[in-house]
């Protein structure tokens, strides 16, 4: 039978990935990507609570967590356009206008 | 058991499809992989008997986020990656740092009570769950679920002023 342990090692399997993704990664894109990973093992740990408690809050807030990442995901691209239309890539070590 | 097999191999395909998804090269191939990663985590909340957010998170991930991904990479028009060669310094310091930060999460699963078994599985597909999450959203947490659409309207009309070409 499958125990909380379970869901909880899969969330955290993806959001080990996530984080390896955001860290290591240069490309933007693929950096909001893993956010939107680690996001997702996050709602994964949610959902499992909720069931293993029999309540619904768990997924109620999971749908809070989709919208955030929404509405995060719409706003990071329009950054990465303005920067990409600004300087013509979309790689994070290019970021370093503000650094002197 | 057959509920056994399934989160085995759902979980298969999400770590697998995570894992590549983070060491594609190309973004395209990277945005397939996300999409499968994010289908199989679809399929765990439909094994835990969340068919709302099943279906919520085939609609709005694999379906809503993706076209922004997709439509983000067509716009961008990128030149393949060249990117840091494998294995530099930074990357092996990232990853160490996520391993012990990994092992760390996992010794508190291992800690805390985490031998809990989940409740038996109904025999059917309830319609009650879509019933029941509508029921919480609206009446337990209806400020929070009013602060989440502004937030959305605030994302929206930020993104529209951002992306416009001047301001």
């Amino acid at each position: 039978m499958l125990s909380i342990a379970h869901y909880l090692i899969l969330s955290l399997a993806l959001f080990t990935v996530g984080v390896v993704g955001v860290l290591a990664r240069r490309n933007l894109i693929i950096m909001l990507m893993s956010v939107e990973l680690i996001l997702n093992a996050v709602n994964i740990n949610l959902v499992a609570f909720s069931r293993l408690h029999g309540s619904v809050d768990g997924q109620a807030f999971a749908i809070f967590v989709m919208a955030d990442a929404a509405a995060e995901a719409v706003v990071c691209f329009s950054i990465i356009l303005v920067f990409f239309r600004n300087r013509g890539t979309v790689r994070a070590d290019e970021m370093d206008l503000l650094k002197w | 058991m057959l509920n056994t097999l399934f989160f085995y191999f759902l979980s298969a395909i999400a770590v697998g499809s995570a894992i590549l998804m983070v060491t594609r090269r190309n973004i395209a191939h990277a945005a397939i992989f996300l999409v499968t990663a994010l289908l199989a985590t679809a399929g765990i909340f439909l094994q835990l008997q969340s068919e709302f957010l099943f279906i919520v998170q085939v609609f709005l991930y694999a379906g809503g986020i993706m076209v922004l991904f997709v439509f983000a990479i067509m716009l961008l028009h990128l030149e393949p990656a060249g990117g840091l060669p494998k294995f530099s310094r930074p990357q092996i310091v990232a990853v160490t740092l996520t391993l012990v930060l990994g092992a760390q999460i996992l010794y508190a699963v291992f800690v805390g009570r985490s031998s809990l078994r989940l409740p038996a599985l109904q025999g059917n597909i309830s319609p009650q769950n879509t019933e029941a999450v509508g029921d919480a959203l609206f009446h337990q947490f209806i400020v929070p679920f009013e602060i989440a659409s502004v937030l959305l309207l605030v994302a929206m009309i930020g993104a529209a002023v951002m992306a416009k070409r001047r301001v």
